[in-house]
């Protein structure tokens, strides 16, 4: 039961500390908190993309540097993500009507003779919890699998992972194959899973290796906002 | 009531030996990755027998059934969850034929690995769900003839209770690790002091608990070393990996040696570990090494120091692995929260 004294009415902050309650909201993993949060923000007049971007992104940020620095684990992450998730629902639609730009577009999957799951997704949880739009294509994809899904997704990512050292060479397989069609530089490719490291994703000309679930997110991040300097340049 | 082979044994003997990799030794007899090595049960059962036959050759005591992903999760990948009972059963029915010719005893461990789904309520799996798949497996493995249930490379505490309770009600014996491959964690998030704590509040407890696969034999030994510290009866279990996975001219390669792998045997002794084997990439070749070591070198007084381990196996990889000891060195920040917060009910 609540405690009286502990209760937060969200409805009675204001803009600033409503915001903040919503990132300790999504700290803790609170869903229906923060599906009231978004609500209350749009029913303020907050333009969508302003609630996403101020309360829910910012707030993963705190949740997947908490990660990145062994305070939180992955079970208090997927709580997050999910309550992030419950938001996202709500701003979703409300996104596409204004036409606000997404974050980045993100096609993942396990490489061909590989059957292990739980790593992408996990870390298709947390792209969506940050704000990606991640189309997860499974488990055991062979090249022509992964180019056709990056091309009917219009993505600006590729994820490959792999969690034998038996599958990941793969990975090279299908970066070749990207270069030999002239596809390569259309895609950031960012590869993961156990048995890899820092020299492999160098080694298969990968752009980044990513240790865990929350670099993912941020070297996604800091790839897409370089790559559109590039262009804007 | 009659012991069960694995306690029988355990009050007989200081220390045993299990075995080393199923997986890489299966993708060296021609398992194509993608592949679920459980249907070799079916298909292809005399690289099975080989593959038991290897470990027992090389002198273990314990070998693990090619089970591990055998539960209805895992096999759906393939189309293949209407056959958890027949591939399982086949698994520990191959063991247990070449255990009783083996000319000495033999425990034939009926491997259950995870789920691979993410529990509620953080995923979609109930805890009554992972209790019904593990228990479906574990009925086919004790049909099948195995001596004792062998869960591992577990990462979450809830999914190690499901397991611990199909094997109550399969009315088995079972051993539990967990694999702790995330800065001395598990992926979940749980430390070597956690696991040690866990085992002690399961109404089926397991007859040994411990780590394996995970980094390297550096990461897994400090691991061994923290659920001694937490003062644990309980047999330990330490099978690390043989080494570290290397990208050499477009091939991967682990780079632990069986000298290598002597010395991790060694000293996982040294460190509390009574039942020794080692997980991916350790060959009967390794198991040979890890035997003679075992048998002709003696046990120390102390146990070894983080140094002692790094000197002889290698770096960590991580300065800390999130126990109290380790903590104390590398203490981790705590997060500033606001004054007030919302209670979830």
């Amino acid at each position: 039961m609540a405690d009286e004294e502990d209760d937060i009415i969200l409805s009675e902050l204001d803009d600033e500390e409503l915001v903040l309650q919503m990132h300790d909201d999504l700290y803790d993993g609170l869903k229906d908190e923060i599906e009231e949060g978004t609500q209350i923000l749009l029913g303020r007049g907050w333009a969508p993309y302003k609630v996403l971007t101020e309360a829910l992104v910012s707030g993963m940020k705190v949740v997947g540097d908490d990660f990145r620095d062994g305070i939180l684990f992955v079970p208090e992450v997927l709580l997050a993500a999910n309550a992030m998730k419950a938001g996202m629902a709500i701003l979703k639609p409300l996104l596409a009507e204004t036409g606000a730009p997404t974050i980045g577009r993100v096609v993942i999957g396990t490489v061909k003779g590989d059957i292990h799951d739980i790593g992408q997704n996990l870390v298709t949880m947390m792209m969506e919890g940050a704000g990606f739009e991640v189309k997860n294509i499974g488990i055991n994809n062979p090249v022509e699998d992964y180019i056709a899904a990056l091309e009917e997704f219009d993505a600006d990512f590729l994820g490959m992972s792999a969690l034998l050292t038996t599958t990941m060479p793969y990975m090279k397989v299908v970066i070749d194959t990207l270069v030999e069609e002239g596809k390569r530089d259309k895609y950031i490719v960012l590869v993961g899973g156990a048995p890899l490291n820092e020299e492999f994703g160098k080694a298969i000309g990968a752009d980044a290796y990513c240790r865990d679930a929350a670099v993912a997110v941020e070297t996604a991040k800091a790839l897409i906002a370089r790559k559109h300097n590039q262009i804007g340049a | 009531m009659t012991q069960d082979a694995l306690s029988r044994m355990l009050a007989e003997k200081d220390w045993l030996m299990a075995d080393g990799a199923t997986g890489t030794t299966l993708f060296n007899m021609g398992l194509t990755s993608g592949e679920a090595p459980e249907l070799w049960n079916v298909d292809q059962p005399d690289n099975i027998r080989a593959l038991y036959q290897g470990a027992v050759d090389a002198g273990s005591d314990i070998f693990l059934t090619n089970s591990f992903g055998g539960t209805a999760a895992r096999l759906k990948l393939h189309d293949a969850q209407s056959r958890v009972g027949e591939l399982n059963r086949i698994a520990a029915e191959l063991g247990r034929e070449v255990a009783d010719k083996a000319g000495r005893t033999v425990i034939v461990a009926g491997s259950m690995g995870p789920t691979g789904e993410i529990m509620e309520p953080m995923g979609p799996l109930s805890f009554d769900g992972a209790v019904e798949m593990f228990h479906e497996q574990a009925e086919a493995l004790k049909a099948g003839g195995a001596d004792v249930l062998w869960v591992e490379t577990i990462s979450a505490a809830d999914e190690y209770k499901a397991a611990g309770r199909a094997a109550e009600l399969a009315g088995m014996p079972w051993v539990g690790t967990m694999s702790f491959d995330t800065a001395g964690r598990t992926m979940m998030g749980v430390t070597s002091t956690d696991l040690a704590a866990l085992v002690e509040t399961i109404a089926n407890p397991p007859l040994a608990f411990g780590a394996n696969c995970g980094v390297g034999a550096s990461d897994l030994l400090r691991t061994i070393l923290g659920f001694a510290a937490s003062g644990t009866e309980r047999p330990i279990v330490a099978k690390g990996n043989a080494g570290i996975p290397k990208y050499v001219d477009g091939e991967i390669e682990y780079d632990g040696t069986p000298a290598l792998m002597a010395d991790y045997a060694q000293l996982a002794r040294d460190c509390g570990a009574r039942i020794i084997g080692g997980c991916c990439g350790t060959t009967p070749e390794h198991l040979r090494a890890m035997r003679e070591a075992l048998e002709t070198r003696p046990k120390a007084d102390t146990k070894p120091t983080l140094d002692e381990i790094v000197e002889k196996l290698g770096a960590f990889s991580s300065a800390s692995d999130g126990t109290a000891h380790s903590c104390a060195l590398h203490p981790p920040k705590q997060r500033e929260r606001r004054g007030r917060r919302r209670r979830p009910e």
